[in-house]
């Protein structure tokens, strides 16, 4: 079994369950401050009051797996990304302790202040990744010792730019229906508005970006040619034999995105909350999958030369340590499965707050 | 001293991580703490517990969310400030941090919602359960960081080699390098220290409760068990530590030789209890217990012992940092098995809570600044003492800072993090005096007990 195409999935589906999960958080971060009065916002915070820090463990321990599996994208990425990284970091804090903070006094300027913690924080993390997942489409300056040679400004491209709007439109549009699940009556209401509005933003932004994304960068259509378009970078055996595999596999993902999409209106005509949620979540999961395919077996693209490439074998651990922490993960992903179950089932349906709430 | 990347990252790391570390233990020690008042909640059915547990978790709850919060930095700052160090350690320093998410952090943070929020929602035995879970959480968590710092103190189990131009570790054999030399001696040395900082923050509430005269049956039951945690633990730290001495003298002898200010070897090597020492010279002074150095290392008061003329100077970590830190946490140590033993023989004669002894449940309000001090100290002994090296004996700090980053970068993530953690410091104690003037009742009387399943509360009405 080759380990580093293991690994390149494993840390997929940790971000792909944090990009579903954490979305959400952030989504509703993003559309906190559109709703007014106190109990309508302690509703929107208690919606993901006893999910969001089990959430969050998604992104750290994807960042783990980054490190055990891929020591060198882990070192390229995070200090050739500095200051942007940085932001994110604070952003995450601050929006971790507003939530924490809020509740704890009725005084409306200590909560209102707590408000916007929350939702800036939420704003500019979902922007944040956004402009990370554009630099690593577009390509950073990496140089034949695997070290990041450009600078912070070299990061704020338009294209990353409209990527970080990108994604600030898909978790805006998540979160919302995700409220939608959790609340009922005028706020309920209001939230549907809000999902109406939002679909269709995202639905231009979508557009426009996948638009630019073909202009840009056609080669990132490789793995969906069936072997027609080459892929720059360093070739390895096993992805040459695949490609049919591979392109059906991409295909099979676009159809899914497409359809997951577009029963989003649907599912919330008709009212199925849940439904509703289970297509944005599957939306999400098929993007992320997309662009994964689309640079795949790299994981990150030097624009200097492709041969400077970090791809699942120069970038990876020892196949002994890849092999080990499988076997670790495919024991300990049940697990976590199984706790997340536990803990979405016990909090399913409506907010009810409590004095335990925040 | 030049403000290059090399020295402001290490001021951020430090910064950064003493910061981070002011929360963890809190949440280890409450958390074995709350396990206990639980399950006597449980066991005794009495309603006093249960109003202990409820008030506990409040606290635990603000402390978990700043631990949180400013541990993420934690988990990505080696990539940021020192990715050649990454590279070299990914390999192995990589899969404990994996492994800490997979095993601890999931098991803690899910169970922490019912622990919180789950009062209304589940059996008793689940909520109990819940609270076991987290505090398992916690202390995994604490043992996978732990396992992959000591590997850097003593590395095993592995082979350098050189793939695509970059030097690194790789891991030979997996529980060799989790099981290394010094991971479980230090891992008992991390959670009984936490333990006594847990429990020193419910001593030193529940002391402020008595001598405010306030929630007193609430405050002397707290109290009592947090001592009885705090007394076993303080006891248990120096055996631990006798052991650890022997692995650092084993595989760090230059820090050893650091911690005591031993420049010469020699055998009946003296233990300090207080002193200074000055590298220029080479000379210690102080008042010190002649051979006992020996004596903890070797059981033999003519043991050897490596002095620092036996390392280049360029190997020496700062001689005399090392030595005031180390000194001053085994200090606070002797002074924690001191008070709470004193304090546990009161309580047998019942005597602690009276008039008479005031003076000393006084001193234990400001008392839960200490075990915080001496845990900060203990972990600024075993990483100065370290130095120069990063991975002990084969990279060198100087070595694993990122290339691509610049001084001015990490000047301002440096001040962004002093500004946003003085912000949130505050924040935080502010909203524990909260908690703490609000006292338990105001827990309790809000909505007590469980509920059977027809009588779980609905939507309280906004107001």
């Amino acid at each position: 079994m080759d380990y580093n195409i293991v690994w390149y999935i494993l840390v997929g589906v940790l971000l792909i369950g944090y990009a579903i999960l954490d979305g959400f958080d952030l989504g509703v971060g993003i559309l906190h401050l559109r709703s007014k009065g106190d109990y309508n916002r302690r509703i929107m915070m208690n919606a993901i009051g006893p999910v969001w820090d089990g959430n969050e463990v998604w992104l750290i321990t994807a960042g783990g797996a980054l490190f055990a599996a891929f020591p060198n994208v882990y070192a390229t990425a995070f200090s050739g990304f500095y200051l942007p990284f940085m932001l994110l970091l604070i952003a995450l804090i601050f929006r971790a302790v507003s939530i924490e903070f809020r509740s704890k006094e009725e005084n409306p300027r200590w909560r209102n202040f707590w408000d916007w913690g929350f939702s800036l924080g939420s704003i500019v993390a979902a922007l944040l990744f956004g402009i990370a997942i554009g630099n690593v489409v577009i390509g950073f300056p990496i140089g034949s010792d695997m070290e990041y040679q450009g600078n912070f400004f070299d990061l704020l491209n338009p294209y990353s730019l409209m990527a970080g709007f990108f994604s600030l439109s898909m978790f805006a549009l998540h979160g919302g229906i995700y409220l939608n699940m959790k609340t009922e009556g005028d706020l309920q209401k209001q939230i549907q508005g809000w999902i109406k509005v939002n679909y269709w933003i995202f639905v231009l932004f979508y557009l426009v970006f996948s638009g630019f994304t073909l202009y840009l960068k056609p080669e990132m259509i490789a793995n969906f040619s069936f072997g027609q378009i080459e892929l720059p970078g360093n070739k390895h055996e096993l992805v040459e034999n695949h490609q049919i595999l591979i392109s059906v596999f991409a295909w099979t993902i676009v159809l899914l995105n497409i359809l997951a999409i577009m029963n989003i209106p649907r599912m919330m005509a008709k009212g199925r909350e849940g439904w509703a949620f289970i297509s944005s979540g599957s939306m999400i999961a098929a993007i992320v999958m997309l662009f994964a395919l689309g640079i795949f077996p790299n994981l990150m693209v030097s624009n200097l030369d492709p041969a400077f490439n970090l791809d699942i074998y120069n970038a990876a651990s020892s196949g002994y340590t890849l092999k080990t922490m499988a076997i670790l993960a495919a024991f300990g992903l049940p697990f976590v499965a199984s706790y997340t179950i536990i803990i979405y089932w016990t909090y399913r349906g409506k907010v009810r707050l409590d004095e335990s709430s925040y | 001293m030049t403000w290059d990347v090399e020295t402001l990252s290490r001021i951020q790391f430090a910064f950064t991580i003493m910061f981070h570390y002011i929360f963890p233990p809190f949440s280890i020690g409450l958390g074995l703490l709350l396990v206990i008042y639980e399950s006597l909640y449980l066991i005794t059915k009495k309603k006093i517990y249960e109003k202990i547990t409820r008030f506990w978790i409040k606290i635990f709850a603000a402390n978990f969310s700043v631990g949180v919060a400013s541990g993420i930095v934690m988990e990505f700052e080696f990539g940021t400030n020192w990715s050649t160090y990454s590279r070299f350690v990914g390999d192995i320093f990589g899969s404990p941090l994996a492994a800490e998410g997979i095993f601890a952090f999931f098991l803690e943070s899910g169970f922490l919602a019912i622990l919180l929020f789950g009062w209304n929602r589940v059996k008793p035995g689940m909520h109990l359960f819940a609270t076991i879970m987290v505090a398992v959480g916690s202390m995994l968590s604490g043992f996978w960081i732990v396992v992959a710092n000591s590997w850097q103190q003593t590395p095993v189990a592995y082979e350098i080699v050189v793939d695509y131009g970059i030097r690194r570790a790789v891991i030979t054999d997996f529980w060799e390098m989790v099981f290394n030399p010094s991971a479980m001696v230090r891992f008992t040395h991390v959670i009984l220290g936490a333990w006594i900082q847990g429990a020193f923050l419910v001593l030193s509430v529940s002391a402020y409760y008595l001598i405010k005269n306030k929630y007193v049956e609430f405050a002397k039951k707290s109290f009592a068990i947090a001592l009885g945690l705090a007394a076993i633990a303080s006891l248990a730290q120096p055996f631990v530590g006798h052991e650890h001495a022997k692995i650092v003298n084993e595989w760090q002898p230059a820090k050893l030789a650091a911690f005591e200010g031993l420049y010469e070897t020699q055998s009946n090597a003296p233990l300090y209890l207080i002193g200074w020492t000055d590298p220029e010279t080479r000379e210690t002074s102080g008042i010190a217990i002649p051979g006992m150095l020996s004596f903890l290392v070797h059981g033999d008061f003519e043991g050897e012992v490596k002095g620092l003329e036996e390392f280049p100077e360029e190997d020496w970590p700062a001689v005399n940092g090392v030595f005031q830190s180390y000194h001053l946490m085994v200090a606070l140590g002797m002074l924690f098995i001191a008070a709470t033993i004193l304090s546990l023989f009161l309580l047998w004669k019942k005597k602690l809570f009276t008039p008479s002894w005031s003076w000393l449940i006084k001193l234990y309000i400001p008392a839960v600044a200490l075990p915080v001090m001496a845990n900060q100290l203990g972990w600024v002994s075993a990483e100065r003492g370290r130095q120069p090296w990063i991975v002990q004996g084969l990279l060198r700090t100087s070595e694993g800072v990122s290339k691509s980053i610049s001084a001015p970068e990490v000047m301002i993530s440096l001040i962004l993090f002093v500004l946003v953690y003085i912000l949130l410091f505050f924040v935080w104690l502010y909203v524990l005096d909260r908690e703490i003037k609000h006292g338990p009742d105001h827990v309790a009387t809000v909505e007590a007990g469980y509920k059977k399943k027809s009588e779980r509360m609905d939507a309280l009405k906004p107001h």
